[in-house]
């Protein structure tokens, strides 16, 4: 890989919880306009990586490089502004608003309007509110949910409340979307179409870090993989021959003495 | 708001409703006045409630932030007025310089307040504004020596009413045929303010600093994934809230004429808390309406308890105040029983978009 090509670069990533080592030493590079897959079993370390890159946890060593500038300090607030937007796990949608003002706020990252403007309701305000209004329904429409614009988050179907919080994440402009678990509990259907929105989104040009337990939708989107296990990278590569590799396939099956636990448990 | 006043969909209506409020708001302080001026005094403390309760519900409602301590800004407002415009330093500012004086400072101490809760949420940050409050009154009560600021529990007396020149909010006047007494003047100066902190408040709600305030309120963690400095935008809340409780306090100032630390204890952050929570979280009329009821029902009270008592038992077996706090007390569980949302639960603000362009 070419270091022209790298959009973000993780070096030697490191988080401990008091006893628990979370990760370390991680190290992986995402390109430019790829869907990069971060997989691993329960408890490797793929969310810790997430809330370290995006600042919600600061991490104890290494290093990340975004778009050429290190990322290693900012604030949660501040990683979004230079262009990294995330889901949950456990959707964590703004519940009592509306699908259309979850997609608005969003939106604040991009605009300036404060309290004055908003108080004076100047004509440079209303157009800005007028313009993230507009942008925030045509993500509606992008992701699949403008039918339910005006429903409250929480009265959305499950699937919806995904795709809606992808539509949020893409409001904040990013060149990084970071997907966690986006298929989980969603049917075949609902994964087809999530994969396709996934297409999408790379092919409008924003890159795709996408952590998946479903590997059927990994091994079919991602064009490379990094594989945690216990906190440490196990494999990175082309997703194929990701799947190939003997460590990955022992951290999954978990070779021969967690194939009996597993008849057991 | 309904549908009739959305001047879009149903502008007549609209319009007409719109007159008929305005009429009804000029014409009430004189049928007050034909009952008794003690009413209109009412009416002003009412009205000043429902600017407290707004600039409340900025921190409670839209932001998620549980204030226990909010009459701490009333007081601080309350005190810079009373410095500033009594026999005490005798100093005699006008009152258009004092009140944004006292919002600034009271909007001062939001900040104070929240630098260091920016971390707290729920229980704990109730706690330690509750802590807040009693601090400014305690404050208020002991800052009479070594140097005498606040005069202590003696209160400042002899507070300068709201003048303009020789036009004074206190005397009485009569114009038109018509008998302006200093209530009713404060009356139409109140109703100015609180309209224009309506306005605020529907504009401030309806905006990217609104909608920052309501994702904290949501999902903090979410919020600032999403790119908001919850920092800024809680301290912002603390301080917009502080300073409109800034704005009422140096009002009740000049319309008593005499304040002291009594006038701010816990129960009085309680009751606009309860007003807020009882109108509506969060919804702007809501508030308004349980800041209204709240304060008229145990003034109504206190003037019927008595006499319904006499005539069905033909002597008193209840205090008015005991009756008062009863009722208050079951109005509350009830409401948290059948309503819990609010008497007028803020609602999902539909939008309409230009064209059906979904398909």
């Amino acid at each position: 890989m070419s270091h022209a090509l790298a959009l973000l670069s993780g070096k030697g990533i490191g988080k401990r919880f008091g006893g628990l080592q979370a990760l370390s030493d991680v190290t992986f590079t995402i390109n430019h306009g790829e869907i990069f897959g971060l997989i691993g079993p329960n408890g490797a370390g793929k969310t810790s990586l997430f809330n370290v890159l995006t600042g919600i946890y600061s991490q104890d060593g290494g290093e990340f490089t975004f778009d050429g500038l290190p990322l290693t300090g900012l604030k949660p607030h501040e990683v979004a502004a230079r262009g990294i937007a995330r889901t949950f796990q456990n959707i964590r949608l703004f519940a009592n608003l509306s699908a259309l003002e979850n997609v608005m706020i969003g939106r604040h990252v991009r605009t300036h309007a404060g309290v004055w403007g908003a108080i004076s309701r100047s004509a440079a305000t209303r157009s800005e509110e007028a313009a993230i209004e507009k942008r925030a329904y045509e993500l509606l429409e992008y992701v699949g949910v403008e039918k339910r614009a005006n429903a409250l988050a929480k009265h959305l179907a499950y699937g919806d409340q995904r795709r809606l919080e992808i539509a949020r994440a893409l409001a904040t402009e990013p060149k990084l979307l970071a997907l966690d678990e986006p298929a989980a509990g969603m049917n075949a259907t609902e994964t087809a179409s999530l994969k396709r929105l996934l297409g999408d989104i790379r092919h409008d040009g924003t890159t795709i870090l996408l952590i998946e337990h479903d590997m059927k939708l990994v091994m079919s989107v991602c064009d490379r993989v990094l594989v945690l296990d216990y906190g440490k990278k196990i494999a990175e590569g082309p997703a194929a021959e990701v799947q190939k590799d003997p460590a990955v396939i022992a951290a999954y099956l978990g070779g021969e003495v967690t194939l009996n636990l597993k008849g057991t448990a | 708001m309904g549908s009739l006043f959305d001047p879009k969909e149903n502008p007549r209506a609209a319009w007409i409703g719109l007159a008929l409020i305005a009429v009804a708001l000029v014409a009430l302080p004189f049928a007050l006045a034909e009952i008794g001026t003690a009413w209109v005094r009412i009416t002003n403390l009412a009205i000043l409630f429902v600017l407290l309760s707004l600039g409340l519900n900025i921190v409670v409602g839209f932001a998620g932030l549980l204030d226990l301590g909010y009459i701490a800004f009333y007081a601080v407002g309350a005190y810079v007025y009373a410095l500033l415009a009594s026999p005490h330093f005798n100093l005699h500012l006008p009152f258009w310089v004092i009140l944004p004086i006292g919002a600034a400072v009271a909007c001062m101490f939001g900040a104070l307040l929240g630098a260091p809760t920016l971390k707290l949420r729920g229980d704990y940050l109730a706690i330690v504004t509750l802590g807040f409050g009693e601090i400014v009154r305690i404050f208020m009560n002991n800052l009479s020596q070594p140097v005498n600021i606040t005069n202590g529990p003696q209160g400042i007396t002899l507070i300068d009413p709201f003048s303009i020149g020789d036009f004074s909010f206190a005397k009485t006047e009569v114009f038109f045929g018509l008998t302006f007494t200093g209530p009713i003047k404060y009356y139409y100066l109140l109703v100015l303010i609180v309209l224009a902190v309506i306005v605020i408040n529907l504009r401030l709600q309806d905006s990217r600093i609104g909608r920052a305030w309501e994702a904290i309120r949501e999902d903090e963690i979410a919020a600032r994934a999403m790119g908001i400095n919850t920092r800024n935008m809680k301290l912002l809340a603390f301080a917009m809230g502080a300073s409109f409780g800034g704005v009422s306090g140096g009002i009740f100032s000049a319309t008593q004429g005499f304040i002291s630390p009594e006038s701010f204890v816990l129960v009085e952050s309680v009751m606009v808390l309860s007003m807020v929570v009882l109108g509506g979280m969060g919804n702007i009329w809501g508030v308004i309406l349980g800041a209204v009821l709240l304060s008229f029902v145990p003034e109504v009270l206190r003037y019927t308890v008595e006499p319904v008592q006499r005539a069905v038992f033909g002597r008193m077996l209840i205090e008015p105040e005991v009756i008062r706090m009863l009722l208050f007390g079951l109005a509350l569980v009830l409401m948290m029983l059948f309503r819990p949302a609010g008497i007028l639960p803020s609602a999902v603000r539909k939008r309409e978009f230009e064209a059906k362009r979904a398909a």
